[in-house]
C-alpha cells in the first residue's frame, strides 16, 4: 500500500504532488473553563505537504494538535477530514482513519525493546483475537510475520537496526525519538502529526530528523503537520507554515510569506509589545 | 559452454565461479542480512547474477582491461560485481568506503576509471561532486535506490535495471559471457588494491588471478579450509585481507561469506552467524576483550568471582590444551568446568563458539590479549603479508604458536633476509606491477625477483619469522643505540587505556612520545572513580588521567630495560593529545596505521616542547569534520617526565 502510495504521489521532477485539501479546519474554538486556547482558528492540509505550526510558547499549537486526532474537542467551529465533517472523535478513531502522531515529551514503553515499541504501532492493524495470540499458531503467527515484515521495512528506513532488541529506556534521546517516529510510521499513516519532533538534539541529530522527515514525506507521500521551534529546520522543510499567538492564527502562508508578515515578525521579535 | 569445456584448468576467478554453481548449485554461497533476516544466496543463484551484471556492463560498454571501481560497504552485489568486471576481462578498484569525495578524486583518475558501482546515496553524492574533476567518469552504477528517485543525471543507473538489462542480454545471447570468460588467462590482472599511503600517494598494486588463487590455495590447504566455513564479512573491501579471505579464498573453497546488516550490528551479525574462520585486526579483538571486561566490572561479586577463578584456569593451561601439550589430569578437569561454565558460555557471546580458525595481522597483537583468546579456546594466529603478497608470507601453523612471531613462510613462498635484516619475499602471489609506476616496481623488486617488504626482521631458532619494525622507520638515538619506534608503540598500546602512541627519538639523545587515551576504557575508569569530565580533551587533560598512563609508560619502559638491544629506547617524557588521531585530517592511514612524519610535521611545536624540558606546550591545530568543512581546536597539553630504568640485562651479565 505504501509503494502504491508513492507511485501516485510522485511526478519526475518535483517528486511529490501537492494534492487536494485532506483535513480542513473551520473556525475552530477551544476553551477549558473560562481559559481560551483557540479562538477562531481556520486552515487547511493538503494532501502531501508538510504543514508547519509555528508560534511562542502557549500560544496553543499542541491543543491544534490535539483537535486534530480528536484528544480535544472544540467547542465550535467545524472538521473536515477528506471531505467529510467530522463529528465527535476520540484519537483511536483518528487512528484508524489513517492519522498517527508523536508526542512533545516522548510516549514510548521503556522497558520494552524497540522492535516490541514499533510492533505497537501495528496494533491497530491486527485481526486476529487474544486467545488467537495466547496460542500464538495458525492465523496469528500468520499475522505476526506479516507486521514483523512491516516493521523491518521501517527499521531499515530509519536506519534503526543496531538498536532493533535494546530497551527503548537504555537509548539516548535522540534515537529514542526517531523510534517514536518509527512507531508513528509503522501504524502507515496517511496524515501524520509531529509534536516537536526535534526538541532537546544536537546538530546532528537535527540533520538526520529533517533527513528522515523528508524522506517519510517523499518516500511514502504521508501528509506531515509539525510544531517546532527551530524557525531554521521549520522555514527549510516546510511547504506551508500556520502562526499562531494567544490562541490565534496571525499568519498563514510559504515560509517567504510568513517570514516576511509584519505581524509574526512583532510577535516574534516583540516590536510592538 | 561449448567454448569453456576445453578449458577444465579453473585458473581464473570467474571459471571457478561457474564451476561451483556446477558443482555446488544449491550450497549457499553469500548470506545477508536484509530487513531482519538472513537470507541466502546459492552459488547457481549467485552465479546467474554475476553473469546478469556483466552482460549489463558490457552492454553499457565496459570493455576488457576497462577499470571498474566499487565502493561501498561489504554487500553481496558490490562483491559480484567484482566478479562480473572479471568475467568481461575488466580490472575491479575497490575504494575505502569512508573516504571523502575529494580522496577518491586521486584514485579514480590514476585509475581512469569510466564504471563505477556505488552502494547507496551517500557515495553517488560523492561522485556526483567530483564529477567535474574526473572527466573520464560516464557510469555510476547504484546498489540501493534509496532516495535516489529525484536524481536525474545521465550518469546514474540502478543496479536493479542494470541486472535486469544484462540478464536478457545474456538470454539471448548465451554464448557472449561464455567466451569473455574462456578469453581470460590466469595472469590476467585480476584486482587492483591501493596501497594506503602511509608514505606518499597511494599505488595500485596489480594482481593477477593466478597470484590469489595461489595465495588462496596455500591458506585454504594450511588451514584445511573447506566448503562448510563460514566467513563474517565486515571489514572494507578496499583490504587487500577482505578480498583474500572474502572473496579468493571464498571461491577457491566454495564456502559461504555472510554480510552483516549494518557497520553497526556487526558484533550481533557475528553471534548470529558463528563463523567457523574469521579474520580481524587486534583492534576489533581488544575492543571485544575491553567491551567484556567493562561488562564483567559491573557484574555481581559472585560471578565475577567465578569469571576470574576459570580465566585463571584458563590462563594457565588453556593454550596449552589447544596447542596438544601435556596438562596435569587436574587442571584439564578444572578446564573443563570452566569452559562448561564461563568460557564456553563467554565464547558464545562472542561469537565464537565455532571458529576453527581465526586469523589477526594488520599490527601487533599484545601478548596478553593473544594469550586471553587462545586460552579460552579460540584457535588465534598471527600471519604476515602485504598488499604486494596478497597479504601472504608468514602464517602460524596449528600447535606451533609464539607470541611474538608471525609464523613460518606460508606454501609457495620463500624468504629471506638482506644483510640489513629487510624481509624479502618470493613466489605465485607477488604482485604483477604497479600501475603506471614502472620506476615503483624497479624499486621494490630487486635484481634476482624478490619483493622487498620494507619490514625488518630476524628468523629465531625454530624458523619463525619476527618482525621489529619498518626497516626505514628503524633509527638510531645520538648514543649509537637502536630506535624501532613501532616497537616501543606496540609495547604501549597493548595497555588498555592507550589507543595510539607515536614515539619519536631518531638522531635525539632520549625518546619522547604522543599519547592518545582510549576514550571507552578510560571513561570507564573515570566514571568508576567518579570523575566528571565534558569530553575527549578534558579527560585527556586531568591530572589523574596522566597518573594512570604515565605507570603504563613506566612498565613498558622497565620492560625495555630488560632488553639490551632497546634499553636505551625507555620513554623518558610524554604527553597526552588534545584530539583523537584522525584519518580524516590525515594522520592515520584509511587502514589506521599512524602517518608517522605527517604527524611530526604537524605537532612540530609538540616534539620541540618536549626537547626542550617544557612543563606545557600550547596548540592550535585545524581538524575536518565528516562533512568536509574545517575547524580549529587549541589546547595548552601537560608534558610529564616517566621514570627510567637502569638496563637489568647489564646487571645480570655481571
Amino acid at each position: 500500500m505504501m509503494n502504491e502510495m508513492a507511485q501516485t504521489a510522485t511526478l519526475p521532477e518535483s517528486g511529490r504532488r501537492i494534492g487536494e485539501v485532506i483535513l480542513d479546519l473551520k473556525n475552530i474554538s477551544l476553551r477549558f473553563g473560562g481559559v481560551k486556547a483557540l479562538t477562531d482558528i481556520s486552515f487547511d492540509v493538503r494532501e502531501h505537504e508538510i504543514r508547519s505550526i509555528i508560534g511562542p510558547n502557549g500560544a496553543g499549537k499542541s491543543s491544534m494538535l490535539n483537535v486534530m486526532n480528536g484528544v480535544y474537542h472544540p467547542q465550535e467551529g467545524t472538521i473536515l477530514f477528506r471531505g467529510e465533517p467530522r463529528q465527535q472523535m476520540d484519537p483511536h478513531m483518528a487512528a484508524t482513519q489513517g492519522i498517527a502522531r508523536t508526542f512533545q515529551n516522548i510516549a514510548l514503553f521503556k522497558g520494552m525493546s524497540v522492535l516490541d515499541n514499533i510492533m505497537t504501532g501495528r496494533n491497530l492493524k491486527m485481526k486476529t483475537n487474544l486467545f488467537q495470540h495466547a496460542l500464538f499458531w495458525g492465523a496469528a503467527q500468520r499475522e505476526e510475520i506479516e507486521h514483523r515484515k512491516k516493521v523491518e521495512e521501517v527499521i531499515d528506513f530509519l536506519e534503526i537496526q543496531s538498536i532493533r532488541k535494546t530497551p527503548v529506556g537504555r537509548l539516548p534521546y535522540g534515537l529514542q525519538k526517531r523510534v517514536e517516529l518509527a512507531r508513528a510510521l509503522a501504524a502507515e499513516p496517511t496524515l501524520l502529526l509531529l509534536d516537536e519532533p526535534m526538541a532537546g538534539m544536537n546538530v546532528e541529530e537535527k540533520q538526520d530528523m529533517c533527513r528522515f522527515i523528508l524522506d517519510v514525506n517523499d518516500q511514502f507521500g504521508t501528509t506531515i503537520v509539525l510544531i517546532e521551534h527551530d524557525m531554521g529546520v521549520v522555514m527549510d522543510i516546510s511547504d506551508r507554515v500556520v502562526v499562531l499567538d494567544y490562541g490565534k492564527k496571525i499568519g498563514d502562508g510559504t515560509p517567504d510569506e510568513v517570514k516576511n508578515d509584519p505581524d509574526v515578525i512583532a510577535a516574534y521579535l516583540g516590536a510592538s509589545h | 559452454m561449448s567454448d569453456t569445456h576445453g578449458q577444465t584448468a579453473l585458473d581464473t576467478f570467474p571459471r571457478l565461479l561457474m564451476e561451483h554453481a556446477r558443482q555446488r548449485p544449491d550450497r549457499p554461497a553469500m548470506r545477508e542480512k536484509a530487513y531482519g533476516i538472513w537470507q541466502t544466496y546459492s552459488w547457481a543463484e549467485v552465479a546467474t547474477s554475476v553473469r546478469a551484471i556483466a552482460c549489463g556492463l558490457a552492454e553499457l560498454g565496459f570493455k576488457r582491461g576497462d577499470r571498474l571501481a566499487i565502493i561501498g560497504d561489504n554487500r553481496p552485489r558490490l562483491y559480484w560485481s567484482v566478479a562480473a568486471c572479471q568475467c568481461l576481462g575488466g580490472i575491479p578498484v575497490m575504494l575505502y568506503q569512508d573516504a571523502v569525495a575529494q580522496e577518491m578524486t586521486y584514485v579514480l583518475l590514476d585509475a581512469e576509471i569510466r564504471f563505477a558501482v556505488v552502494e547507496d546515496q551517500e557515495q553517488v553524492d560523492k561522485m556526483l561532486e567530483i564529477l567535474p574533476e574526473v572527466p573520464l567518469l560516464e557510469h555510476v552504477i547504484y546498489d540501493d535506490p534509496r532516495g535516489m528517485r529525484h536524481y536525474s543525471q545521465s550518469q546514474l543507473m540502478g543496479l536493479d535495471g542494470l541486472h535486469e538489462m544484462g540478464r536478457i542480454q545474456d538470454r539471448n545471447q548465451i554464448d557472449f559471457l561464455d567466451g569473455e570468460i574462456a578469453k581470460g588467462a590466469s595472469d590476467d590482472i585480476s584486482v587492483m588494491l591501493y596501497t594506503s599511503g602511509t608514505t606518499g600517494k597511494p599505488k595500485g598494486v596489480c594482481q593477477t588471478h593466478g597470484a590469489f588463487i595461489a595465495a588462496a590455495t596455500g591458506g585454504v590447504q594450511f588451514d584445511r579450509l573447506t566448503d562448510r566455513e563460514d566467513i563474517l564479512s565486515y571489514l572494507p573491501m578496499a583490504w587487500v585481507g577482505d578480498h583474500l579471505f572474502s572473496f579468493a579464498q571464498a571461491m577457491v573453497a566454495g564456502f559461504t561469506i555472510n554480510c552483516p546488516e549494518s557497520g553497526e550490528t556487526v558484533m550481533t551479525d557475528l553471534r548470529e552467524i558463528g563463523p567457523t574462520y574469521y579474520f580481524a585486526p587486534p583492534r576489533v579483538f581488544e575492543n571485544l576483550l575491553t567491551q567484556v571486561m567493562i561488562r564483567m566490572e559491573d557484574a555481581g561479586a559472585f560471578k565475577r568471582k567465578i569469571f576470574h577463578h576459570f580465566m585463571a584456569v584458563a590462563r594457565r593451561c588453556g593454550a596449552e590444551i589447544l596447542d596438544g601439550k601435556p596438562v596435569s589430569a587436574a587442571d584439564r578437569f578444572q578446564y573443563w568446568l570452566g569452559n562448561l561454565l564461563v568460557l564456553g558460555p563467554l565464547k558464545n557471546v562472542l561469537g565464537m563458539s565455532r571458529i576453527r580458525v581465526a586469523y589477526t595481522a594488520g599490527a601487533a597483537i599484545g601478548p596478553d590479549l593473544f594469550r586471553f583468546y587462545r586460552s579460552i579456546g579460540v584457535n588465534l594466529k598471527q600471519l604476515y603479508g602485504q598488499t604486494e603478497t596478497c597479504a601472504y608470507v608468514c602464517l602460524q601453523p596449528d600447535g606451533q604458536i609464539k607470541l611474538d612471531s608471525v609464523g613460518k613462510p606460508a606454501p609457495f613462498v620463500e624468504v629471506k633476509l638482506a644483510d640489513n635484516g629487510e624481509i624479502l619475499v618470493k613466489g605465485p602471489m607477488l604482485l604483477k606491477a604497479y600501475y603506471k609506476r614502472p620506476d615503483a616496481t624497479a624499486e621494490s623488486i630487486n635484481a634476482d625477483g624478490y619483493f622487498m617488504t620494507g619490514d625488518a626482521g630476524f628468523f629465531d631458532d625454530d624458523g619463525h619469522l619476527k618482525i621489529i619494525d619498518r626497516a626505514k622507520d628503524v633509527g638510531k638515538l645520538n648514543d649509537g643505540s637502536m630506535f624501532a619506534p613501532n616497537f616501543i608503540e606496540n609495547k604501549l598500546k597493548f595497555f588498555q587505556h592507550i589507543k595510539e602512541a607515536v614515539s619519536f627519538g631518531n638522531g635525539r639523545d632520549f625518546v619522547t612520545a604522543f599519547i592518545n587515551i582510549d576514550i571507552e576504557a578510560v571513561g570507564n575508569w573515570a566514571e568508576r572513580k567518579g570523575m566528571a569530565y565534558a569530553g575527549y580533551a578534558d579527560l585527556a587533560s586531568q591530572s589523574a588521567v596522566y597518573e594512570l598512563i604515565k605507570e603504563g609508560i613506566e612498565t613498558v619502559n622497565a620492560d625495555l630495560a630488560s632488553d639490551p638491544r632497546m634499553s636505551g629506547s625507555q620513554i623518558k617524557r610524554f604527553l597526552i593529545l588534545h584530539k583523537e588521531l584522525d584519518a580524516d585530517d590525515g594522520e592515520l592511514t584509511r587502514t589506521r596505521k599512524v602517518r608517522r612524519n605527517f604527524v611530526a610535521e604537524r605537532y612540530q611545536v609538540l616534539i620541540d616542547g618536549l626537547y626542550e624540558g617544557r612543563k606545557s606546550q600550547f596548540i592550535e591545530s585545524e581538524v575536518k569534520y565528516e562533512d568536509g568543512r574545517t575547524g580549529k581546536i587549541s589546547a595548552n597539553l601537560r608534558i610529564e617526565e616517566a621514570k627510567t630504568f637502569t638496563p637489568r640485562a647489564a646487571i645480570q651479565a655481571a
